[in-house]
């Protein structure tokens, strides 16, 4: 008996194929389904479309600014918001519902790979279509509502890192949370509240400027405001270079603790798991 | 009145299924105690910066979201259900057994679901609207009340005839799941007045998504914004998109073939 040897490789080499896989994948899933695509992405431009119309509306009644914001600065922010949105979109907790509810996970169990990273890679996949589909809609939008921004190379540079946190951010916090179907089979309600959360401190409902000053001392000690607000007024928003730096460590350190969490959290609940054949 | 006898009885059937999960109701009151919050920290932080936003003052900007939670309470549970079902049924090719049914095909494919709970929304815009009436300076006669109602069943029916127009599109285009979602989006701007929109989006938002009539126009009968002849466009565009949906449906409806049989 002549088996041939398993070529084994380097587990990191391993974990990029992964990831580089996953992403393929999802490149190709993205460009197959093009117009529901561009569907999903202008129903989410609604959104700071009408932020945006309201704040310019209320900067245009109160003599051209509000809080020092003006109606060109309003259009930057809600221009960029767009692109961070687009980037935030994460596996959602709604998906580990489904895929707990219907037992799905267990053909994921069987893999000798950690389930978060699958979809990690596939939504980071997305990304760059996504990029591409969101320059036309940002030209658009930039020609009705005549952005104002003019960030120095080193601001370009921090927003483009901290697009990346962000998308960490958001996505390991977002499978914390997914986890809890291992104990209830309805998500919904905790992560609305978790939505509701963030749309108030993170900026994404407003730049943090226009929030009373105790909610932004609030926003301080959450993670949410690293994943709007902090990628963009890196672009929009003149920060000084130790604004823009210390903005990636702090992400780093919500990167860390996310990444400690889904770990905790995930010993506990796999132990939960059961379902009914494959 | 056959079509009515027929919503009725599926109203019915619809509501005591629904009922038997009483749990979901206070997920939903969870859910619209959620965006209402929300909904009061936005007016209470624009009205921190200014007295008005384009001549509406903040019990006005009330009624506004008094009326666009009403209507989203009545769209989720009339209008959505029902036109999610009819294009999972053109899909998946089970609209067959709608067809062989000896009823006007539009009517029953417009009335078969309801989600009862989600009218927790029409609770709660009805409460906002009371508290917003009674900030409002001026009074309210039985004038306003009836051009109020009016609107508001021609703009439900406005929002039913956009429904179906775009759900009609799924016997040409298979995956239209993501309609949904943009109607969802777009539907948020009913929020505000349409008036503080630009001209192209303020036009779109009236004759292309009937947003304004469904909310605007409601909401300017009870705060006095109302001239007569804005209710009788409406109720013209009203009954021009009820016909042209009506045809349009007709037309898509020859297209469909079923999956299986």
């Amino acid at each position: 008996m002549n088996a041939t040897p398993i070529r084994l490789v380097s587990p990191l080499r391993g974990l990029v194929d992964v990831y580089l896989q996953e992403m393929k994948i999802a490149v190709a899933q993205q460009i197959q389904y093009r117009a529901a695509n561009y569907m999903y992405m202008l129903g989410m431009v609604a959104e700071p479309v009408v932020y945006l119309v309201v704040w310019q509306t209320v900067a245009a009644q109160q003599g051209g600014s509000v809080a020092g914001i003006t109606a060109g600065q309003f259009a930057a922010y809600y221009i960029v918001w767009t692109l961070v949105r687009n980037i935030n979109i994460v596996f959602t907790p709604y998906g580990w519902e489904e895929r707990i509810r219907e037992g799905r996970l267990s053909a994921q169990l069987l893999r000798p790979l950690f389930p978060i990273v699958e979809d990690l890679g596939f939504f980071l996949g997305w990304k760059p279509v996504v990029m591409l589909l969101w320059l036309p809609i940002a030209f658009f939008l930039a020609l009705i509502f005549h952005p104002v921004l003019n960030p120095s190379p080193l601001a370009v540079a921090v927003f483009a890192v901290s697009l990346l946190g962000a998308y960490l951010i958001r996505s390991l916090n977002q499978s914390s949370l997914g986890l809890i179907t291992f104990w209830t089979t309805r998500v919904g309600p905790v992560f609305q509240l978790y939505i509701a959360a963030e749309l108030l401190l993170s900026g994404r409902l407003v730049p943090m400027q226009l929030m009373p000053a105790w909610v932004q001392t609030l926003a301080n000690f959450l993670p949410f405001q690293w994943t709007f607000g902090f990628p963009i007024e890196a672009l929009v928003g003149n920060l000084s270079t130790a604004q823009l730096l210390g903005g990636l460590l702090a992400q780093l350190f919500w990167i860390v603790i996310g990444s400690i969490l889904v770990r905790v959290v995930w010993r506990f609940a796999v132990r939960r798991y059961s379902a009914v054949s494959g | 009145m056959r079509p009515l006898r027929l919503a009725w009885l599926f109203f019915r059937v619809g509501a005591l299924n629904d009922l038997q999960y009483r749990a979901n109701f206070w997920l939903q009151l969870l859910q619209s105690a959620i965006q209402l919050g929300t909904g009061l920290a936005v007016l209470g932080l624009i009205f921190s910066q200014t007295l008005a936003l384009n001549g509406w003052s903040a019990p006005a900007l009330l009624a506004v979201m008094g009326v666009h939670i009403l209507m989203g309470g009545v769209i989720g549970v009339l209008i959505r259900p029902s036109m999610e079902r009819l294009r999972s049924d053109i899909r998946d090719g089970t609209f067959d057994f709608v067809l062989t049914k000896p009823e006007d095909v539009q009517v029953l494919s417009s009335v078969r679901e309801i989600r009862v709970w989600q009218g927790v929304d029409i609770l709660v815009g009805l409460v906002v609207l009371g508290v917003a009436i009674g900030q409002l300076q001026e009074s309210l006669g039985p004038i306003e009340a009836v051009a109020f109602g009016v609107a508001l069943v021609i703009g439900a029916l406005m929002i039913y005839s956009f429904w179906l127009v775009v759900t009609t599109v799924a016997f040409w285009i298979v995956r239209i799941d993501e309609i949904a979602e943009l109607f969802e989006g777009v539907y948020q701007s009913g929020r505000w007045p349409v008036t503080i929109y630009p001209e192209w989006l303020r036009v779109s938002l009236t004759f292309l998504v009937p947003i304004a009539f469904a909310v605007t126009v409601p909401a300017q009968a009870l705060t006095q914004r109302l001239t007569p002849e804005t209710l009788a466009l409406a109720a013209g565009f009203g009954v021009v998109a009820l016909l042209v949906s009506r045809a349009f449906f007709r037309i898509g409806l020859r297209r469909y073939s079923g999956a299986s049989a």
